[in-house]
């Protein structure tokens, strides 16, 4: 039964729409984060002064500090961004994709 | 001495009584202190609830998906604080906040690294794990594989990743206990085994969940309660506090910048990617995605558990460089009362010396406390993901071949919980007086080498066939035991050689790329009839993996 109804669901134009979709979405998202953790890991490896700097004239927060409080913020942003699109949009066409399935079985 | 050890070494575990004898001391840990009676009434107020909750979960635990999962009833809140509280150890709370009181911004570094994990977690993982898997990860990996041999390779790669950093855990759990409530190290190793066993084999995962949950709440509270009142003292200004920090650090403005820890960019390179993908491959945490409902859940429960997880690395940060002041210039902290020299307790208790401080002995003690009841949940926790990979994975699966009744299994992975409890308490007393800082490092190493790799190319990578998993899956375990295992922390200062015969001692770097390319090349190689409906079966389950269709659901209580 349930291979008949996976059948279904993969000939449906709509799951093509949600895996590329979502699969678009999560990538990106995915390479923004790696792209700035690794990037801050080779500055940590190669310009660890450019990172101690402050980020004003007499300011005791540095570059460094600044930047990942930032990363922490911003990457848990992320997180609540793909969350509430995971959750809203593509659940519904994920519903709507089962129920389309859940027809043509009959 | 060092030949002993040698000997020790080779002789394997039955002969590491020699060396518990003879190995080096554990740097900073010395003689029991006093004893803690407001630390020890607290933890036996913690004790007393969570024994409450146990018996309420007994009630509710009768089937498998009880036993291993909660029923899958779990929601995304309180399973994101029982991740949060899974990742957040003893060790965090006190080595990290240690390791910016004397390396100031590096300690920060690191934090970054534990979380940076969690969103990749989240957009690569989180809803095809939820959706593919039942109880614990090789569901994923054997969902279109032979599941004899690729359950037996993810058991026993499994099973390693929990013994490392049980062990690690009982140790430091000994130590600490020692220093904290004035307890006999044995009897701290046996409080710790004996009421990890009651919670798992009484309530199950529901009995872990809430033990965990209540512990995150705590640490989270008296974390957040210390970072205030320290604060306060620097008029909540950061500003203050960096300034005068650095003008008491032997670093000095150095503090805020990388130091040494990091220096060579192999090694920060290889810890970035061992703590990333370590913790996708941790076997207590991948479990925690089947305790929730759906994918829906699954996804909620990363967003709660990094947001708690973010928040309480920048409290540690803070705390931290406060106790640079609070307890760098306070001589009644050091040994002899000579400020700078050596922290009474060893180096790992500026956040204990921070609390006594700035909230007095009740804050200290509920902090011990804490640290006590972090150690039992993830140990617990440890325990449950060990007892499930033997009993769902060995045992009905490869031995009884998925005919076992629910209630052997259940029998099972209650007898295998006794098991590694008395293992974790004999070898936590066995390895007493040994260094077993690089544990941690291999349990992370293995996690990334071995688990991920199978586990996110059977998700992802449709020409994944049996043949070419267990080359990746031991082949992942081998280099990265073998690249630890040569590398200066085992070969120079455990075994007692003169050089390291592997430069670097993180093993990720190396061993991820060993296993991913064991895995392609030998799938290609497989050109067998098995393997061709292996790679069919792939599209079945890629719908799965999208829509959650057919995936396990919650059992009503």
């Amino acid at each position: 039964m349930s291979s008949e109804m996976y059948e279904h669901m993969r000939t449906n134009p709509k799951f093509q729409t949600l895996v590329a979709k979502r699969g678009r979405f999560a990538w990106t998202l995915a390479f923004i984060v790696l792209g700035m953790f690794y990037g801050f890991v080779l500055l940590v490896a190669f310009k660890p002064a450019l990172l101690g700097r402050p980020i004003y004239q007499g300011s005791m927060v540095t570059i460094g500090v600044a930047f990942e409080l930032f990363m922490f913020i911003f990457f848990w942003v992320l997180t609540a961004v793909y969350v509430r699109r995971a959750n809203g949009e593509f659940d519904e066409l994920t519903a709507d994709l089962i129920k389309d399935a859940w027809k043509e079985n009959k | 001495m060092r030949l002993l050890n040698r000997i020790g070494l080779a002789l394997g575990l039955l002969a590491t009584s020699v060396m518990a004898h003879a190995g080096p001391a554990l740097d900073g840990i010395q003689e029991k202190q006093a004893t803690n009676w407001h630390a020890i009434i607290m933890f036996c107020l913690f004790v007393a609830l969570t024994m409450g909750i146990t018996y309420w979960a007994a009630s509710r635990t009768k089937s498998t998906a009880d036993f291993y999962t909660a029923g899958g009833g779990i929601t995304g809140f309180q399973n994101g604080l029982a991740i949060a509280g899974d990742y957040m150890s003893a060790a965090t709370l006190l080595g990290l906040s240690a390791m910016v009181y004397g390396q100031g911004y590096d300690g920060y570094i690191y934090m970054l690294a534990f979380f940076a994990g969690w969103p990749i977690i989240l957009f690569l993982m989180a809803e095809r794990l939820r959706n593919l898997g039942r109880f614990t990860f090789s569901d994923i990996t054997a969902y279109r594989l032979d599941q004899g041999k690729v359950r037996t390779m993810a058991a026993i790669s499994s099973l390693t990743v929990v013994c490392f950093y049980l062990l690690a855990q009982m140790v430091g759990a000994g130590q600490l206990i020692k220093l904290l409530f004035g307890l006999e190290y044995k009897i701290a190793i046996f409080v710790v085994g004996i009421l990890m066993m009651f919670y798992v084999i009484f309530g199950g995962m529901v009995a872990t969940t809430w033990v965990q949950i209540i512990k995150a709440c705590m640490l989270l509270v008296g974390g957040t309660l210390v970072m205030v009142l320290a604060m306060s003292r620097f008029g909540f200004s950061y500003h203050n506090l960096v300034q005068q920090a650095t003008a008491v650090h032997k670093l000095g403005p150095k503090l805020m910048y990388p130091g040494s820890l990091l220096a060579d960019p192999v090694t920060a390179i290889s810890l970035g990617l061992g703590l990333m993908f370590g913790t996708a491959g941790l076997p207590h945490i991948l479990m925690r995605f089947f305790t929730v409902t759906n994918a829906k859940e699954a996804r909620k429960s990363v967003l709660y558990a990094s947001g708690f997880v973010s928040y309480f690395f920048n409290v540690i940060f803070l705390m931290g460089l406060c106790g640079i002041l609070i307890v760098g210039q306070n001589g009644s902290f050091f040994e002899g009362g000579k400020i700078g020299g050596k922290l009474i307790g060893g180096g790992n208790m500026v956040a204990m010396h921070l609390a006594k401080a700035v909230g007095g002995n009740m804050l200290l003690g509920f902090l011990a406390a804490v640290a006590f009841a972090t150690i039992l949940a993830v140990v617990s926790g440890l325990a449950l993901a060990g007892a499930s990979a033997i009993s769902h994975d060995l045992y009905a699966r490869v031995i009884m071949k998925g005919k076992a009744s629910e209630s052997t299994e259940i029998k099972v992975s209650k007898i295998a919980t006794i098991c590694l409890g008395f293992v974790a308490i004999v070898l936590g007393i066995l390895f007493e007086k040994q260094n077993i800082a690089f544990m941690v490092g291999l349990a992370f190493g293995v996690a990334a080498a071995a688990n991920f790799p199978v586990l996110i190319l059977s998700m992802y990578w449709k020409g994944l066939t049996t043949r070419g998993a267990l080359w990746g899956g031991y082949g992942g375990l081998v280099s990265a035991v073998l690249f630890v295992l040569f590398s200066k922390s085992v070969w120079v200062d455990v075994i007692g050689n003169k050089a390291a015969l592997f430069p670097y001692t993180q093993p990720a770097l190396f061993a991820m790329p060993i296993a991913f390319l064991l895995a392609f090349i030998f799938s290609k190689l497989d050109g067998s009839e098995r393997a061709k409906a292996e790679i069919e079966a792939f599209e079945d389950q890629y719908v799965r993996a999208q829509t959650g269709f057919g995936a396990a659901t919650a059992t009503k209580h």
